[in-house]
C-alpha cells in the first residue's frame, strides 16, 4: 500500500508525458504535404526497406532544387506492419493534415480505404500490387495503379515466354507457381484465358502461405511436369526459397521468370548470391540499375550536405521504384498546379494532374506511361532483367503483354 | 470517502439485482456515457473520432475472447477467423439480397457462433496448450476456406465491398454517425457480458475454470456449457467482424489473420482476464499504444536520433517501445490493467484510512 501512491505518480508521469505531443500543423507558407504509408516493419520489410528510402530521398531532391513550382513538399509518413485498422488510422491523420494524394502500401489496405479514398475525393497510388480492377478510371475513380497491375505482369510474362520459346506457344507446358492468397492467385484468369488464345498447356502449383517452404512444389515442377518454362509470383521471402528449390532440383533458372515482386536484389542475394541465381529472369516496372541520372543527382545532393546517402540506395530495385512512385506523384502534382494556375491544390485537382501524365520518363527509369481517365495503370509497361554476371543486366525494352486481354478482363471484372 | 458504500439502503429485489448499486458507480457510469455518446462526437475531431472507433470496436472482440478465455477458461487462438466468418457472412447477405444492417449483424454473430461451436468440440476433451493448437488449426483451415471458396468470398480477390449501412433512409457516412452506431452495439455489448457473467450461465463459467471436474460433479453440464462459451464468443466476434466490414466498406480476410487473433489474446491479458473492465481497458491499451508511441517519437525523437535515421527509427523503435511496454505492465501488475485499477480502487474506497 505504501508503495502505490508512488507508483501512481509514476504511472501518472507516464501518461502525461504521452499526452504532452505537439499536434502537427502543417504551416500554410507554399507547402504540399503528400500522405505516405511505408512498412519498414512487419512481413513486407524487406520491400519496404528499400522503396521508402527511395521515396524521401526522391522529395528530398526535388525540395533541394525548390519544390514543385515553389511548393515545398512536405512529405508524412506511416508505417502501418501491414495491418488494416493501423492504415486506416494512419490515413484518417494524413487526411486530417491536408494530404493532396496518398501513397498506398499493401494490397488490403488498398481494399480498405478505396471507399473512404473516393468519399474524400483524394488519389491513392499502389503501383505494382492493389487491386488490378482499379486500372478502370471509371470504377476506381480515386485509385491509381500508374504502374503494371497483377494482371498486366501475368499478360507480360506470357509474352516474355513466347518470345523466349521462338514466338509460339503451342503445345508448350507453363508452370505457375504462386503465393496462395488473393494478390497471387490475381494472375490466374488472365493467364488462363492466354492459354486458351496461345494453345500451350498450364497448370498452377500454390504455396500456401508464408511461401518459405515449397519443396514439395518444386519437385513437382522440376521431376514430373517438366514445363518449358516457369512463371512465379511470389512475395516476402518466397522468392529466394524459389530460386534455392529449383536450383536444387538442378531446374535451370534461365527458364524461370518472377514477377515484379519476386525481382529484387534481397531475394538473389538470399538465395545464395549471385552466382546461384545465374540466369534467373526478372520483371519490374521501374528502371533497375545505377546508371539513371536522378540516382547520380541523389548522391550529389547527399555530398552536398555533406552526407553519405543511405545504404539502401544499393539496392537498385526497390529503391528506384521508391523513385518512380514519388516522382509519378510529384507529375500530378506539378500538372495540377500547371492548371490551376498555381493554388495550393486541391485532392481533386492532383487526381486530374495523374490522369494527364505522360511522356514523363526520368532518364528511362519510368516506363512510357500514359495515365488517362478512364486507364489509371498508364499501359501496363514492365522491363525484364537478368541476373548475369553478378548483376541485372537488361534483356528487353519497355513492353507490354497482351493489352487487349487485359483491357477485356478489366471490363468484365465486377 | 468517495467511494461511500455505507448508507446505501436497497428496499426491492430490483434495487438489490441493481447492475450499478452503489451511487458513485451510478454517477461515473452515466458520466461516461454522457461523455462517448454526447460530448465526444461533437467536440472531438474528426482524425481522433476516427481512433476512438477503432477501439470501440475492439472493445466488442476483447468482451467477447474475455468471455471464452478469462471466465471460462478456454484458450482460443481463433478469435480472428470468427470475425472473417461474421465479415463474410454480413458481406454477402448485404451484397446479394440487400439485407439491412439489423438484419446482418445478428446474422453475422449468429453464423460465427455457429461456426465456433463446432470449433469448440475439442474443448471437450483437451484443456489448455493442447486447445490452444486445435483453436489454432480452427483460425488457419477458416483462412484458407475464405481464401478458395469463392461463392463465400466473392472472387479472386476475396473482398466483397459493402455498403455503409442506412438507418430509417439515412446513409451513416460521416464518422460522428459511425461513431454513435458502433457506440451502440458497444453499450450492448458490455451492458450484456456484465449481465451475463452475474447470471447463472456466468457462474457455471467460472466454475469450469476454476474446477472443472469439480463442477461436473456438483452437477454442472460442462459439455453443454462450454459449447455455449465458445457460442457466446464466436458471437461476439461476428459482431465485430461486421463492425469492422461496416466501418471500412469493405470485407477482406487478411484483416482477420492470426496476427488479429494474438493482438485480442492480447488485449485481454493486459488487460485482466475475466473481468469487463479488463476488456475495455486491454482494447484501449493495444490499439492506443502504438499510436501513442509514434505520437511520442515524432515529437521528441530528435533527441535520440539525427534526422536521417529518424525516419528508419520511428517504425522501429515503436515496435520496440510497444513490446517493453506490454513486458512493463506484466511485470507490473501480472494480472493485467484490470487489477492496477482495482489497486487504486481499493485505496480510495477506504481513503483517507489505510484500511
Amino acid at each position: 500500500m505504501k508503495s502505490l501512491p508512488r507508483m501512481m505518480t509514476a504511472v501518472a508521469a507516464c501518461v502525461a508525458a504521452g499526452l504532452c505531443f505537439v499536434g502537427g500543423a502543417a504551416a500554410q507558407q507554399k507547402e504540399i504535404l503528400i500522405g505516405g504509408m511505408c512498412d519498414r516493419t512487419g512481413p513486407t520489410q524487406v520491400n519496404g526497406a528499400g522503396i521508402c528510402p527511395g521515396i524521401q530521398d526522391y522529395f528530398d531532391l526535388v525540395n533541394s532544387k525548390g519544390g514543385i513550382e515553389g511548393y515545398k513538399i512536405k512529405y508524412e509518413e506511416i508505417d502501418h506492419e501491414y495491418k488494416v485498422p493501423p492504415a486506416v488510422e494512419a490515413y484518417q491523420r494524413e487526411k486530417g493534415d491536408g494530404a493532396t494524394s496518398i501513397l498506398v502500401y499493401g494490397t488490403p489496405q488498398v481494399q480498405a480505404l478505396n471507399q473512404k479514398l473516393e468519399e474524400d475525393k483524394i488519389p491513392g497510388t499502389s503501383p505494382g500490387f492493389g487491386i488490378a480492377a482499379s486500372a478502370d478510371g471509371k470504377r476506381f475513380p480515386y485509385l491509381f495503379p500508374v504502374a503494371a497491375t497483377y494482371w498486366s505482369q501475368g499478360a507480360a510474362a506470357v509474352k516474355f515466354v513466347k518470345d523466349r520459346l521462338g514466338g509460339d506457344l503451342h503445345g508448350k507446358k507453363i508452370a505457375y507457381l504462386f503465393y496462395d492468397n488473393p494478390a497471387g492467385r490475381e494472375p490466374i484468369p488472365v493467364i488462363e484465358d492466354l492459354q486458351k488464345a496461345e494453345g500451350f498447356e498450364l497448370r498452377t502449383f500454390a504455396v500456401p502461405p508464408p511461401a518459405v517452404e515449397m519443396g514439395a512444389q518444386v519437385l513437382d515442377i522440376a521431376q514430373r511436369y517438366k514445363p518449358d518454362f516457369v512463371i512465379a509470383h511470389l512475395f516476402g521471402a518466397g522468392p529466394s526459397a524459389a530460386i534455392k528449390e529449383l536450383k536444387r532440383n538442378g531446374y535451370p533458372l534461365s527458364k524461370a521468370v518472377g514477377l515484379v515482386w519476386a525481382s529484387g536484389e534481397h531475394d538473389i542475394i538470399g538465395a545464395g548470391g549471385w552466382a546461384v541465381a545465374e540466369g534467373y529472369h526478372t520483371m519490374s516496372f521501374a528502371g533497375v540499375g545505377d546508371d539513371y541520372p536522378v540516382r547520380q543527382e541523389i548522391r550529389a545532393m547527399y555530398k552536398a550536405q555533406g552526407k553519405e546517402p543511405p545504404k539502401a540506395i544499393d539496392d537498385t530495385v526497390m529503391y528506384n521504384r521508391g523513385i518512380l512512385w514519388a516522382a509519378l506523384h510529384v507529375e500530378a502534382t506539378r500538372n495540377a498546379l500547371k492548371a490551376n494556375g498555381g493554388k495550393p491544390p486541391t485532392g481533386e485537382e492532383v487526381k486530374k494532374g495523374f490522369e494527364q501524365i505522360k511522356d514523363f520518363s526520368l532518364g528511362g527509369l519510368v516506363p512510357p506511361l500514359e495515365v488517362t481517365a478512364t486507364d489509371h495503370q498508364g499501359g501496363g509497361w514492365v522491363q525484364v532483367f537478368q541476373v548475369k554476371g553478378g548483376k541485372f543486366v537488361k534483356e528487353t525494352d519497355w513492353f507490354r503483354g497482351y493489352p487487349e486481354v487485359v483491357a477485356e478482363a478489366v471490363k468484365k471484372a465486377e | 470517502m468517495f467511494h461511500r458504500e455505507s448508507g446505501v439502503f436497497k428496499t426491492g429485489y430490483a434495487a438489490d439485482m441493481a447492475l450499478y448499486p452503489l451511487p458513485i458507480a451510478r454517477w461515473s457510469v452515466a458520466a461516461f456515457a454522457g461523455l462517448f455518446i454526447v460530448i465526444v462526437p461533437l467536440t472531438l475531431g474528426e482524425y481522433y473520432l476516427s481512433i476512438l472507433d477503432l477501439i470501440l470496436i475492439a472493445v466488442v472482440g476483447a468482451l467477447g475472447l474475455n468471455i471464452l478465455v478469462g471466465y471460462t477458461g478456454q484458450i482460443s487462438i481463433g478469435h480472428g477467423a470468427f470475425m472473417s466468418v461474421g465479415a463474410y457472412t454480413a458481406a454477402n447477405l448485404a451484397v446479394h439480397l440487400g439485407a439491412p444492417f439489423w438484419v446482418t449483424i445478428p446474422a453475422g454473430g449468429l453464423m460465427a457462433a455457429l461456426i465456433g461451436t463446432v470449433v469448440g468440440i475439442p474443448s471437450l476433451r483437451i484443456k489448455g496448450i493442447y486447445l490452444a493448437i486445435a483453436t489454432l488449426a480452427a483460425q488457419l483451415i477458416i483462412e484458407w476456406t475464405i481464401n478458395h471458396v469463392t461463392w463465400i468470398s466473392g472472387g479472386v480477390q476475396a473482398s466483397i465491398q459493402v455498403p455503409r449501412p442506412s438507418l430509417f433512409g439515412v446513409q451513416l457516412k460521416s464518422q460522428t454517425q459511425l461513431h454513435l452506431f458502433l457506440m451502440f452495439f458497444v453499450v450492448v455489448a458490455v451492458v450484456g457480458t456484465s449481465n451475463l457473467v452475474r447470471s447463472r450461465i456466468g457462474r457455471a463459467f467460472v466454475a469450469i475454470r476454476d474446477q472443472d471436474i469439480a463442477a461436473e460433479i456438483i452437477g454442472i453440464d460442462i459439455f453443454r456449457y462450454k459449447l455455449v462459451a465458445f457460442a457466446i464468443s464466436s458471437f461476439y466476434a461476428g459482431v465485430t467482424g461486421v463492425l469492422y466490414t461496416y466501418y471500412l466498406g469493405i470485407a477482406n480476410y487478411e484483416q482477420f489473420q492470426i496476427t488479429v487473433s494474438i493482438d485480442y489474446l492480447a488485449m485481454v491479458i493486459i488487460g485482466g482476464l475475466g473481468s469487463v473492465l479488463g476488456s475495455i481497458l486491454g482494447a484501449v491499451f493495444v490499439t492506443l499504444l502504438p499510436i501513442l508511441t509514434r505520437w511520442v517519437l515524432e515529437d521528441y525523437g530528435w533527441l535520440l536520433f539525427s534526422q536521417q535515421d529518424l525516419q528508419n527509427a520511428i517504425p522501429n523503435m515503436r515496435l520496440i517501445l510497444f513490446g517493453g511496454l506490454i513486458i512493463f505492465f506484466l511485470v507490473v501488475e501480472p494480472e493485467g490493467l484490470n487489477r492496477l485499477w482495482r489497486n487504486i480502487r481499493n485505496y480510495f474506497r477506504v481513503w483517507p484510512f489505510s484500511y
